[in-house]
């Protein structure tokens, strides 16, 4: 190389190595881009949802009059059923807030406690025996007064912009000096199902749905899935059958999950005419679903599994069934499972498809079999999404919580799985 | 008959025929002939034969018995009310089902009440022969397979031969599905072009499916061309690619090119994270926190920004596809051969040079593929653009104004409480269809290029 | 560990190979190395390798395979660099400077002295660009009219001109293996390179495209110096001016040629050549 070339070498260095700073910096900054924005989003979802596990209630201090429960008959168990609740609510109220007289005001008072608070009286009035006795017991008070106690509305802002009153926010403060309106831990959201009032409602429901869905699809989909791979791997003729088969399941594994939403619609209600919103016909979609999932980790599983084992089986004179079913498939058994689990945690968060078979009415009943009409978590998700108070944000939140949690568990089963049963050939 | 009944039954009757084979081969052993295959196996033969034919005409049966009587039901109409729309047939459908159940209220419940008690005899028969048939043809089949239990009976070979049938079968479950997929969405989508010409669909660029109710109701046109959902649809894609391709592909790089092994292991499966978070969780993310956020923004820089923004949708639809189009990419750029960066370093050139100039374009048919399958991806997402994207059609490509999706109309079509015929409905699955045939065709090209690329280093 | 007028081996064991034998310096050096050893981690591949190579020579090293001859000619454009765990010591002189000095940097260093692989590696691009490849990324033409000059030039040089020059624009994966090999070699030569070290060049090819490149091993010495490693002893004859002898990490002889063909010193020089083992 001549001085001359040299120098033009030497002379481009700057610019070439400030070119691959650039580039290289780009890069990080592309992980940390991505990195970023998955901090994001959970930060924001935790913190959104950590105030849902807890819930505000009022300690008050109820006298069971027959008179006010309007109750004349003990026996009668429709009067008990229809009985004045909230009216015995209501005087408690009046009573320890004897000052307060105006129509507005009682109204304020009234509205701490919430709604649905008469219903849970109902269910403590199961004993019988409590009738004409004072109780002093917790209720929860109203997702508004709640969202004050967890700083969701802004005092400072003039009271015709704020949900809550400046009366109530003094009634609010009182009780909160004295030790009555205290945060406990929210197990409503874990023992109830789904209510238009935000502080009775619970994700019970819907995780029991989507546990009876997700036992469907797991018991559908694994040995269909296993027996498919096994078929694939070891019997298959190389023919064009088997090659249209590998590029179908190919193809499913990619195909928008609203599709199997539609075929879920258009055969299995319509057609077969199974009835809507049950686990049963939500399993089955998730099953063909995830189907290819299964298949292409299973048959990846079986492919690990050396030739020298089916050779010494097949050396020993047994059968090609006999290899694979007592010696190939117990060795690629972990592998199957860890896909099978990686699969049904992606069934868990599957949303569009269960929409179509109607999983989306609003569900009150928790459900208790496979066949009782259910919503499933990422539905409720979906739906509670839709309501605008805070209170809703905040247990829409936490029941992403509760569902990342869920999946976080199964993936990291998995991967132990995969560590525990690794083999190295 | 409730299922668990059901269920024990069918559990006592396999005992019964594998103990039955399994004690006849023991005693045929014991009587002194040797046998083919083990006991175990004639058991099993006598499950294949016994339970086997019965289970499947108990299961075709059931899928097929309610399509079946609710024809027969419907061929069976009075007079007057056999002349309606078929979404009215549905509707009165219902009406006798309920009426059979026994609900007593109903608007025609004079004239569907003999009909009503006509399904129920119908259903009680048709479970009374169901069971029926089941039982005698399992009986024959017990009673065939007995006949074959001899000594040198391999009852192995035909066990081993159901086996891999059954097998087959699971495995042809797949084309199965894609051929339900493809019926299905075929023939409802072929129906709503009965009703809506095919042309008007995909080149009418109004969007709004209202129909009428009630005759000559006004204002009741429904117009279902759907070049403003393509247009969103491509809008919003176009967002989240442009989002995900530069990130996702440069962080392929710098995690395969430039990482140290420990950044590596513990960057890529931060990023792969990404792909497991569910789609409800974005789309809820996008709704309640992003597009705030941007609406906030616009209007600080005077911009309007609507609060259902496509570009809302497509920044968080694009987070979600990074890790789509990273790990692809990552997969394609190892492929690479070592021995052409050894041929650039040796000529003297930067890392970077040797990645930009070499490896990427080495490596481009693969990224194009697995930027295609990501693009197929981004095009079937539902739950984000649900959440987060709008409802009303608009025809416009400025990200900041709010657009609607094909998934969008398909889920908005659908839930609800529509009768199943209705022209709404069917345009879901003709939206449907279009959506099937777009990935489809994505996908088989990008898989495409991704194997003639592979042939390219191998 | 440097014997430098004897005629004879320094220790009385034949067997003992840790003192080379034969002449280390020349005049008119172009590239010195010395006490060079090169470690994989723990392992150790190259021991104490003393060398000298002179401007415009064309020198073989061979030597039976695994014996260090690939990893040393590496260490001489620090393409070791590229590789995890890879250690190199001693002192690596070009023209007197340092090559390992953490000041000097290995970009020009590569254009100076360039390296043509066991398995021809054309990138997947033109003939064209594959020659142009070099030139672009260094600068080295300020226009087309210099690039399409530079490349016309290299390929002439490696005597791919002819067949080429109507065909510029099309894949160089798509030429013969020893076409190819040849195109690697005029992208090494396109940046006017001092030294050419060349890896078992010819390994991976036919005897008529061998004998092709031997041709132009010739051509180019007039203009380059070359170190060429080989595992073909009739090749080292026919090509180069001096030969060194490796043998399991050690030099053990170096020396003109025709003298260590014709009259090997070391006892295990001797033994490979009469084809021993190796």
């Amino acid at each position: 190389m001549s001085r001359s070339t040299i120098d033009i070498v030497n002379r481009n260095l700057a610019k070439r190595y400030a070119k691959e700073k650039r580039f290289r910096l780009f890069g990080l900054a592309s992980i940390l881009a991505g990195l970023t924005a998955l901090c994001f989003l959970l930060v924001t979802i935790v913190s959104n949802g950590w105030g849902a596990f807890t819930q505000s209630y009022v300690q008050l201090t109820l006298d069971l009059d027959p008179e006010t429960l309007l109750i004349t008959n003990p026996l009668d168990d429709d009067q008990w059923s229809y009985a004045n609740y909230t009216g015995v609510i209501k005087q408690s109220l009046r009573e320890r807030f004897p000052d307060i007289k105006s129509r507005k005001d009682k109204k304020r008072l009234y509205q701490i406690i919430s709604p649905g608070a008469g219903y849970q009286l109902n269910l403590l009035m199961q004993d019988r025996s409590l009738l004409g006795q004072t109780v002093t017991i917790w209720l929860p008070a109203d997702d508004d007064v709640d969202s004050v106690i967890k700083g969701h509305i802004d005092r400072h802002r003039p009271e015709n912009e704020r949900r809550v009153s400046d009366k109530t926010l003094s009634l609010i403060d009182e009780l909160v000096n004295s030790g009555e309106l205290q945060r406990k831990f929210n197990n409503v959201f874990f023992t109830a199902g789904d209510s238009s009032e935000p502080e009775q409602a619970g994700i019970k429901g819907a995780m029991l749905g989507s546990f009876f869905t997700l036992i469907v699809a797991l018991l559908l989909s694994f040995p269909i899935g296993i027996a498919a791979a096994i078929y694939l791997e070891e019997f298959a003729p190389k023919n064009k059958w088997t090659d249209f088969i590998e590029v179908n399941i190919n193809n499913l594994a990619a195909v928008p999950s609203i599709v199997f939403g539609l075929l879920g619609l258009a055969v299995f209600l319509n057609w077969f005419g199974l009835p809507r919103s049950v686990p049963l016909v939500g399993g089955i979609v998730l099953t063909l679903m995830t189907l290819p999932t299964i298949i292409i980790s299973s048959r990846v599983a079986l492919k690990s599994v050396p030739p020298s084992i089916r050779e010494a089986a097949l050396g020993l004179g047994a059968s090609k069934m006999q290899t694979i079913f007592d010696h190939v498939l117990p060795l690629a058994l972990p592998g199957m499972l860890t896909g099978g689990i990686i699969g049904m945690a992606q069934a868990l968060g599957e949303t569009a498809p269960l929409l179509m078979i109607g999983m989306v009415a609003f569900i009150v009943d928790i459900p208790g079999s496979f066949t009782d009409p259910a919503t499933v978590l990422p539905v409720q998700i979906f739906l509670w999404s839709d309501s605008p108070e805070r209170a809703f944000v905040e247990r829409t939140s936490g029941a992403i919580m509760v569902l990342l949690m869920f999946l976080i568990l199964m993936n990291s089963i998995a991967v132990l799985l995969r560590k525990r049963f690794e083999r190295r050939w | 008959m409730p299922f668990n009944t059901l269920f024990t039954i069918f559990v006592v009757v396999i005992a019964f025929c594998f103990f039955a084979g399994q004690r006849r081969a023991l005693k045929l052993k014991s009587d002194g002939s040797s046998l083919h295959s083990l006991p175990f196996y004639h058991g099993t033969w006598l499950i294949i034969v016994g339970v086997l034919p019965a289970l499947i005409i108990l299961l075709v049966w059931s899928l097929v018995e309610s399509g079946i009587v609710r024809a027969v039901i419907l061929s069976e109409l009075p007079t007057s009310l056999m002349l309606v729309s078929e979404a009215e047939k549905s509707l009165l459908y219902s009406e006798i089902a309920n009426l059979a159940y026994g609900q007593t209220v109903s608007p025609n419940a004079e004239q569907l009440a003999p009909l009503a008690d006509r399904y129920n005899l119908l259903v009680s028969l048709s479970g009374k022969l169901k069971l029926g048939l089941a039982l005698i043809v399992s009986v024959i089949g017990f009673g065939i397979g007995w006949l074959r239990l001899k000594p040198d009976f391999r009852a192995r070979n035909s066990f081993e031969s159901t086996v891999r049938i059954i097998l087959m079968s699971c495995a042809s479950l797949a084309v199965l599905t894609t051929v339900g997929i493809v019926f299905s969405v075929l023939f409802e989508a072929m129906r709503f072009f009965d009703t809506v010409s095919i042309l008007e669909f995909i080149f009418g660029t109004h969007w709004s499916p209202q129909i009428a109710i009630r005759e000559g109701q006004v204002g009741s046109s429904g117009a279902f061309g759907a070049v403003p959902l393509f247009v969103g649809t491509m809008l919003i894609s176009a967002v989240a690619m442009i989002v995900a391709v530069p990130i996702g592909l440069m962080s392929a790089i710098y995690l395969s090119e430039y990482a140290s092994p420990k950044f590596r292991a513990f960057a890529k499966p931060l990023l792969e994270v990404l792909a497991g978070v569910p789609t409800v969780v974005y789309g809820f993310f996008a709704a309640i926190t992003v597009a705030p956020m941007l609406r906030d923004f616009g209007e600080a820089l005077g911009l309007s920004v609507s609060s259902e923004s496509a570009l809302a949708a497509g920044l968080v639809m694009g987070v979600m596809i990074i890790p789509f189009v990273s790990s692809l990419s990552d997969d394609v750029i190892n492929a690479v051969p070592q021995s052409l960066r050894d041929g650039s370093f040796g000529l003297g050139a930067t890392q970077s040079e040797t990645i930009r100039r070499v490896i990427i374009p080495a490596a481009l048919p693969g990224i194009v593929g697995a930027i295609l399958l990501a693009v197929s991806r981004a095009i079937g997402e539902t739950m984000i653009v649900v959440m987060a994207a709008g409802l009303s059609a608009n025809l416009t490509i400025n990200p900041l104004e709010t657009v609607t999706t094909v998934t969008v109309q398909i889920v908005t079509l659908l839930v609800g409480d529509q009768e199943f015929d209705s022209p709404k409905t069917l345009a879901a699955f003709a939206l449907g269809l279009m959506l099937f045939v777009t990935t489809l065709c994505l996908n088989v090209v990008a898989l495409y290029v991704v194997r003639r690329y592979r042939e390219q280093y191998d | 560990m440097v014997d430098t007028n004897s005629s004879s081996p320094t220790s009385s064991d034949p067997r003992d190979y840790r003192n080379t034998v034969g002449k280390i310096e020349v005049p008119n050096t172009k590239m010195s190395m010395r006490d060079v050893d090169v470690f994989y981690g723990d392992k150790q591949a190259v021991f104490g390798v003393d060398l000298d190579i002179a401007k415009n020579e064309v020198i073989a090293m061979i030597g039976p395979s695994g014996c260090g001859k690939s990893t040393f000619l590496r260490c001489m454009n620090r393409m070791n660099d590229t590789i995890e765990g890879c250690v190199v010591s001693g002192s690596l002189k070009l023209d007197d400077q340092d090559i390992y000095d953490p000041k000097l940097d290995v970009v020009p260093l590569r254009a100076r002295v360039g390296m043509v692989f066991q398995k021809p590696n054309p990138f997947p691009k033109s003939i064209y660009d594959n020659v142009a490849y070099g030139p672009q990324i260094h600068g080295l033409a300020s226009s087309k009219v210099e690039l399409d000059e530079i490349v016309e030039n290299s390929l002439k040089k490696a005597g791919l001109w002819n067949e080429a020059k109507d065909r510029l624009d099309q894949p160089g994966t798509g030429l013969s293996g020893g076409q190819q090999q040849r195109l690697c070699i005029a992208r090494t030569i396109a940046v006017s390179p001092e030294v050419i070290l060349m890896d078992e060049p010819c390994s991976a090819l036919d005897p008529i495209a061998t004998a092709r490149i031997e041709e132009l091993i010739d051509e180019l010495s007039a203009n380059f110096t070359i170190a060429i490693v080989t595992h073909s002893m009739q090749q080292a004859a026919r090509v180069s001016h001096r030969t060194a002898y490796f043998h399991l990490g050690y030099l053990v002889e170096i020396g003109a040629t025709d003298d260590i063909f014709t009259n090997p010193r070391h006892r295990l020089t001797e033994d490979y050549i009469t084809g021993r083992f190796g």
